[in-house]
């Protein structure tokens, strides 16, 4: 029997990005009580120095949730029979207060604006007769001049840096000619750039493209941002992906909300709780139900609750709620689950003449040139509807991960002497140029229950149905030429490789974004939730993150799923809260 | 109790990296003429025998450098399978187990010390046998999980931080030029264009002065 506790107003379930950017606008400003339930541990910025080690952390996963407690099940189609992924590899999420923003990259990217209205710009491009039957790409629900001021917000609460390429329309040298009109510059100027970027951008500029640095979520400066908190500068150490920021520069919930979030008497966190339901009665909202830290059964009356999860638990609690219809690809019938995407990555191993120092680094000192993202650089002879970007990682080289390098023909095995004195040689002289693609959303990737495997209480495991189309190798294809190009106009050496055309393998890393299952739009008939991230189905549930994007863009997610989050909270309390019932 | 294995590895070969990652034992270390003997927590001192064998033919010690005997990787390896990941305490491994395309990755039932223990015992008498003999064995099993396995740990045994007990006096590091974690380099990062830049190496524990508890260690 639950021990049922006092209830409070509003529950949000995860304590990582968007659960804490939630918990902020809502104590900041309304009065009402708010409780976040995180499954994972509390960690600070001395648990972060004393983890920089690439062994517990990049290879063990000492950040990410624990596979033997709960996971996934994929299987590549429909007819088979899926089975579960017993180490996480294509992607990462992590557990504990932060969630994966702490261990992010820190790369801000906003959207470009026709992502947001795929479907509409598809049509209006090839017309609609010519878009595969398959396609499922979506209309988001709200435009990019709408979020245009979420984003700001988000770039002034991290602390971005970049370069602008669009201000207010005026196209400025130097910064992503392509992306969408700002209506501010960047709260600060990029990172300084390493040997590596300025390889990059020399080459690129030689082909007449336009290399840009990413914008970054590790200061470039000292930074006070409008909530008053403060943080120091990057330190360019190499441990930024699956690591917590040692030096507090990079932004992470737990540097940047939860001091905030500490100063308000209407919030609580608590820690070690893993919410197994969300209990409604009568199409409202009652609670939640969790295991807390010692096991007890718990539930938690509530009024409003945001499901605020990586994507995988924020489609699985739904369904395990049985909140929503389950979509089913054969009949096309159903919301819930549906338009599941990863990303597209390509890497073309290039190797050096000089050496790099590439145990410097830091994770959004990347540069990019995104003149053929997007669409705008398709001729229509590829084949493809949407491409990508090319980017270079300066990152911070670590030597397990690193180590082993080479041209194709410079070891028969990869053990051995013969093998070890190549090794060597190139460790420092090579570094990959990444493809980066937008996934686009087909009728048969989708997210359900498996029948079979369940987590540690006796849940059933989310299972993906997910496999990459004729589309992705093409784009891979095309993405690793145009790569090749740039890393011959860098002086660099390669090899004569192509992109394998593979199904989907769960076991080479990606990117950690998983996107779709719980997706918005502006009709029920079609999405999970409307454009306000308000459940169709249940008006005091909002359900956000990345699972609400219908796509994904070649873009990392992170800005654009903090940018929905106050876009969310401004109808929940400006509209939702005065008027409780359906906004549309 | 298991009865006490040790593995004998050269008193030089340790040398300060004893501090590191040993110091939590020191009272059951054994000096034995130029030699330390090692207690191990998994292996038996023949199976270390093999091990350590087998992960130098992988990362031999040669003209190019320092090998797997030289950084203490059956330290290393021997550590990770008494641990946390030897047990699968973070993997999923909740039945049935199905065959699947390697696309899904390892299936199948057996730990990694499951995985060890047959993969030694296939080896036999390795530890004996001349290089080029060895050399085929491991040839032979190649596409094995085994061989899978210990051609990762070998890696991770001479490039991970000493407090797990492998790249001893960090030769791992010093072989590629890696400076460990350093931490700043804000002045250094748009500088040396094109020039190989070395800071002297340094390992977690050194840098930080704190003690790490490493996952392998955990609840100990």
């Amino acid at each position: 029997m639950a021990t049922t506790l006092k209830p409070v107003d509003v529950v949000i379930i995860g304590g990582g990005f968007t659960g804490l950017t939630m918990a902020k606008e809502l104590c900041s400003r309304t009065a009402l009580s708010v409780l976040v339930l995180e499954r994972g541990v509390e960690r600070s910025l001395g648990d972060y120095a004393i983890g920089m080690d690439e062994l517990d952390y990049a290879v063990r996963l000492r950040m990410m949730q624990n596979a033997a407690q709960e996971t996934i099940t994929h299987r590549h189609s429909p007819r088979a029979t899926a089975v579960p992924i017993r180490q996480y590899g294509s992607f990462l999420p992590g557990t504990g207060v932060g969630g994966s923003g702490e261990h992010w990259q820190g790369m801000a990217w906003r959207y470009f604006p026709d992502v947001f209205e795929l479907r509409t710009h598809l049509v209006r491009k090839h017309g609609a007769s010519r878009l595969p039957g398959d396609l499922d790409v979506r209309d988001w629900g709200v435009t990019y001049d709408q979020l245009e001021p979420h984003y700001w917000r988000a770039e002034q609460t991290l602390g971005v840096g970049g370069k602008a390429g669009n201000l207010r329309g005026r196209i400025i040298p130097g910064g992503n000619p392509y992306e969408g009109p700002r209506a501010n510059d960047y709260p600060l100027p990029p990172l300084k750039r390493a040997y590596l970027s300025k390889l990059f951008a020399d080459g690129a500029a030689k082909l007449g493209l336009h290399p840009h640095p990413t914008p970054s979520a590790l200061l470039s400066q000292p930074y006070t941002n409008p909530d008053g908190v403060s943080r120091g500068a990057c330190e360019y150490c190499g441990y930024c992906e699956r690591f917590g920021c040692m030096v507090g520069a990079k932004a992470q919930p737990t540097n940047t909300l939860l001091p905030v979030l500490r100063a308000q008497k209407t919030f609580e966190l608590r820690t070690g709780c893993w919410v197994r339901r969300i209990l409604h009665k009568e199409g409202r909202i009652t609670g939640v139900r969790y295991a807390d830290a010692s096991g007890r059964d718990v539930a938690q009356p509530a009024a409003i609750v945001v499901l605020a999860t990586y994507t995988l638990n924020n489609v699985r609690l739904l369904h395990l709620s049985t909140v929503g219809m389950p979509y089913d690809p054969g009949s096309r019938q159903g919301t819930l689950g549906r338009n599941l995407t990863h990303q597209v990555i390509d890497r073309t191993p290039v190797f050096f003449e000089k050496p790099l120092n590439r145990f410097m680094g830091a994770g959004a000192l990347t540069d990019r040139v995104s003149d053929f993202d997007g669409d705008h650089g398709l001729t229509g002879s590829e084949g493809i509807l949407r491409l990508g970007a090319i980017e270079v990682q300066a990152a911070g080289a670590r030597p397990i991960a690193s180590f082993g390098a080479m041209p194709n023909a410079a070891a028969k095995r990869n053990w051995g002497s013969e093998w070890k004195a190549s090794a060597v040689t190139w460790y420092d002289r090579s570094a990959p140029l990444v493809f980066v693609g937008e996934h686009l959303a087909w009728r048969q990737n989708f997210m359900d229950l498996d029948p079979t495997y369940t987590d540690k209480f006796g849940d059933p495991l989310l299972r993906f149905t997910l496999d990459w189309t004729e589309h992705e190798h093409r784009q891979r294809e095309v993405g690793s030429d145009i790569a090749k190009k740039i890393a011959r106009a860098m002086g660099a050496k390669l090899d004569d490789t192509h992109p394998a055309r593979g199904p989907y393998d769960a076991t080479a890393y990606q990117s950690t974004h998983i996107q779709g299952g719980a997706i918005m739009g502006t009709s029920p008939e079609s999405s999970v939730v409307n454009e306000h991230l308000q459940h169709w189905q249940m008006p005091d549930l909002w359900v956000i993150g990345a699972s609400s994007f219908p796509q994904n863009a070649s873009h990392n997610p992170t800005l654009t799923a903090l940018a929905l989050t106050t876009w969310a909270a401004d109808a929940l309390i400006g509209r939702y809260l005065r008027s409780p019932g359906k906004l549309v | 109790m298991r009865r006490r294995e040790f593995i004998t590895l050269p008193a030089v070969a340790l040398g300060g990296a004893m501090l590191d990652s040993l110091a939590r034992e020191s009272r059951r270390l054994r000096m034995v003429g130029e030699n330390v003997l090692v207690p191990l927590r998994f292996f038996t001192g023949q199976e270390a025998q093999v091990i350590a064998a087998a992960c130098e033919r992988i990362f031999p010690r040669d003209a190019t450098g320092p090998g797997a005997t030289d950084a203490g990787v059956v330290v290393y390896i021997d550590r990770q399978l008494a641990g946390p990941y030897g047990r699968d305490t973070y993997r999923y491994v909740t039945p049935p187990f199905l065959d699947s395309v390697p696309q899904h990755g390892y299936q199948g039932r057996e730990t990694p010390r499951d995985t060890y223990r047959a993969g030694i015992r296939a080896l036999g008498d390795f530890a004996r046998l001349p290089a080029a003999e060895q050399d085929a064995k491991l040839v032979a099993i190649e596409q094995s999980r085994f061989f899978e396995l210990l051609r990762a740990h070998t890696m991770e045994g001479v490039f991970s931080d000493p407090i797990h007990g492998g790249n001893t006096n960090l030769v791992g590091w010093r072989l590629i030029g890696f400076p460990g974690p350093r931490m700043q380099y804000r002045t250094q990062i748009d500088k040396h264009f094109g020039e190989a830049w070395r800071p002297k190496p340094a390992g977690l524990a050194q840098i930080t002065g704190r003690p790490v508890v490493p996952f392998e260690d955990e609840g100990k």
